[in-house]
């Protein structure tokens, strides 16, 4: 699972000793990662550490001031940002949403709004959606597209336990089906997906990186969130038919907790 | 009862409604309502400017509003001030320099009322030619760039992340606006074309189900309020700028009254801010 992605191929996107500087402060530097069609990339790090300013340069938002960005030409990509305010002026309904950025055909939408559990939210509008909601919507219309590289900036923010796994579960089925790849930013320190290939934790600079079993071990991860945390760096995997919770329960596909 | 005045006004200000209507839209969209003011406010010195050096005028109130709206972007990237102080700095500077630059040239006489509340009155035919022909080219423009414009309102970097342009479609959008300023001058007055873009866009709201659809109807209640406005100015006797502006705001507390249509929207509209973070 971990050589997953075949790395032979052109990476999609990479980072080549990239830093973004604002105010003559570094928001962050020296990053050097790459995505490969198929593979998951998460980044960790602590409020302000520069997650989503890293998510921001791989993607072309932000110009990097140091260092530079590749991208495969004509890469498509769908974005999930970590903060969406819609105006309550603008009457938008959650189909709507869905061609924001460019056209689909009706199935497409219906695909993605089912997959993502709210074929009946269509026709809301999206400022009377409920947190958890919002984001499977934005979800959905980032996957609607087909993207090539999928960029979840904590995808997840709202959205309740259980509704978190299905979540994850979604995300490595979009991964397994479409082969696209994904950069995905945890909002949670300690928890990274179990089909994560490369976990990089960031803190200013790139401070530990690799799978997630060796990053909850590696002594920067320790200093920098304390061994209580390294303990607790919880991976959520999905073998077949149960998952493994981070309190060490096992959730089955049936619901039942054991 | 229908002079030909009249008629050439109807004409011209339904023309000059259904252009503004998509555009108040983003402007409200945007919270862009003072940036509006700044850029109509502006205006006189565009006028100032255009007696000064014998320019046309439309042409030297679009430079003008252009100008400001760059000098706008210029300050913000300096991020020093807020951009609300710095509109309030712009729109007030750029009205006095140009109230002060009238007072100086003893030799013209202008109408200042004239230029501050319109004369749609007075509008000649080659004025209904230059609003239904910048018209026209407005809202064409504004079908092109609809998706950038919109995706952008939601989010930029959503927008640039996904392959569309956010600043130009920003940039666009400005000189749209300074046009729109530039034409409207002469029918409702610089102190109210503001008004016209943003009260019938804020009445479509509320019986609008989708962006599309609160542009047109925008549009629509914005002729309405012009029609209402003239009718009324010539049965009340009352001046032809406000009035529309009146007949604007009547429909606009219209929309507010709890018939029809469910009532979320309605609260929608009362709650000051809302969306997600």
């Amino acid at each position: 699972m971990l050589n997953f992605h075949k790395s032979d191929q052109a990476p999609l996107v990479s980072l080549n000793n990239a830093g973004i500087r604002r105010n003559d402060r570094w928001l962050v530097r020296g990053v050097e990662f790459s995505i490969s069609r198929g593979e998951i990339v998460t980044l960790i790090g602590p409020n302000g550490s520069g997650k989503s300013t890293t998510a921001k340069a791989a993607i072309g938002v932000l110009k990097p001031d140091e260092g530079w960005v590749e991208k495969l030409p004509g890469l498509k990509v769908g974005y999930v940002p970590q903060k969406l305010a819609i105006d309550w002026t603008l009457p938008l309904t959650v189909e709507r949403l869905m061609t924001l950025t460019g056209p689909l055909k009706g199935r497409e939408v219906e695909e993605a709004l089912h997959s993502t559990g709210i074929a009946h939210l269509a026709r809301a509008e999206v400022q009377h959606l409920s947190g958890g909601e919002f984001q499977r919507a934005l979800l959905a219309r980032a996957i609607a597209r087909k993207p090539d590289l999928l960029v979840l900036d904590e995808p997840v923010q709202g959205v309740d336990f259980s509704g978190e796994i299905a979540l994850y579960d979604l995300i490595k089925t979009i991964r397994n089906r479409t082969g696209c790849g994904i950069l995905l930013i945890s909002h949670d320190l300690h928890v990274v997906m179990a089909e994560t290939d490369t976990v990089i934790c960031l803190n200013g600079h790139v401070c530990c990186r690799g799978t997630p079993q060796m990053v909850s071990q590696s002594p920067e991860y320790l200093k920098l969130f304390g061994s209580r945390a390294a303990k607790s760096l919880a991976v959520y995997s999905h073998d077949h038919d149960h998952t493994h919770l981070p309190d060490g329960r096992v959730l089955h596909t049936d619901g039942s907790i054991t | 009862m229908f002079d030909d005045f009249f008629t050439r006004a109807l004409i011209a200000g339904i023309g000059l409604a259904i252009t503004v209507g998509p555009l108040g839209c983003f402007v409200i969209w945007r919270r862009m309502a003072y940036f509006g003011d700044t850029m109509a406010h502006s205006a006189l010195l565009g006028v100032a400017l255009s007696l000064l050096f014998d320019l046309n005028l439309m042409l030297s109130v679009f430079i003008v509003a252009a100008a400001v709206s760059l000098l706008l972007l210029l300050l913000q990237k300096r991020g020093a001030l807020s951009t609300d102080a710095l509109l309030g700095i712009l729109s007030h500077s750029a009205l006095s320099i140009g109230l002060v630059m009238v007072a100086f040239m003893t030799w013209v006489r202008i109408d200042l009322v004239g230029f501050l509340f319109g004369d749609i009155l007075a509008v000649s035919e080659a004025d209904i030619d230059l609003v239904w022909g910048g018209g026209i080219l407005v809202l064409a423009a504004i079908v092109y760039l609809w998706r950038p414009l919109l995706a952008s309102t939601v989010n930029p970097e959503l927008a640039e992340a996904e392959g569309l342009q956010p600043e130009r479609a920003r940039l666009y959008f400005m000189l749209l606006m300074a046009l729109v300023i530039a034409i409207a001058m002469k029918i409702v007055g610089i102190l109210l074309i503001t008004s016209l873009l943003i009260i019938p866009a804020a009445t479509a709201r509320r019986f609008a189900t989708s962006p599309e659809i609160m542009a047109v109807l925008a549009s629509a209640i914005g002729a309405l309020a012009v029609t209402g406005g003239l009718f009324g100015s010539l049965h009340f006797d009352t001046p032809s700028g406000p009035s529309i502006v009146v007949a604007a705001m009547g429909l606009f507390v219209l929309s507010l009254l709890p018939f029809g249509r469910n009532r979320q929207v309605e609260t929608a509209i009362h709650s000051t801010h809302g969306g997600h973070h």
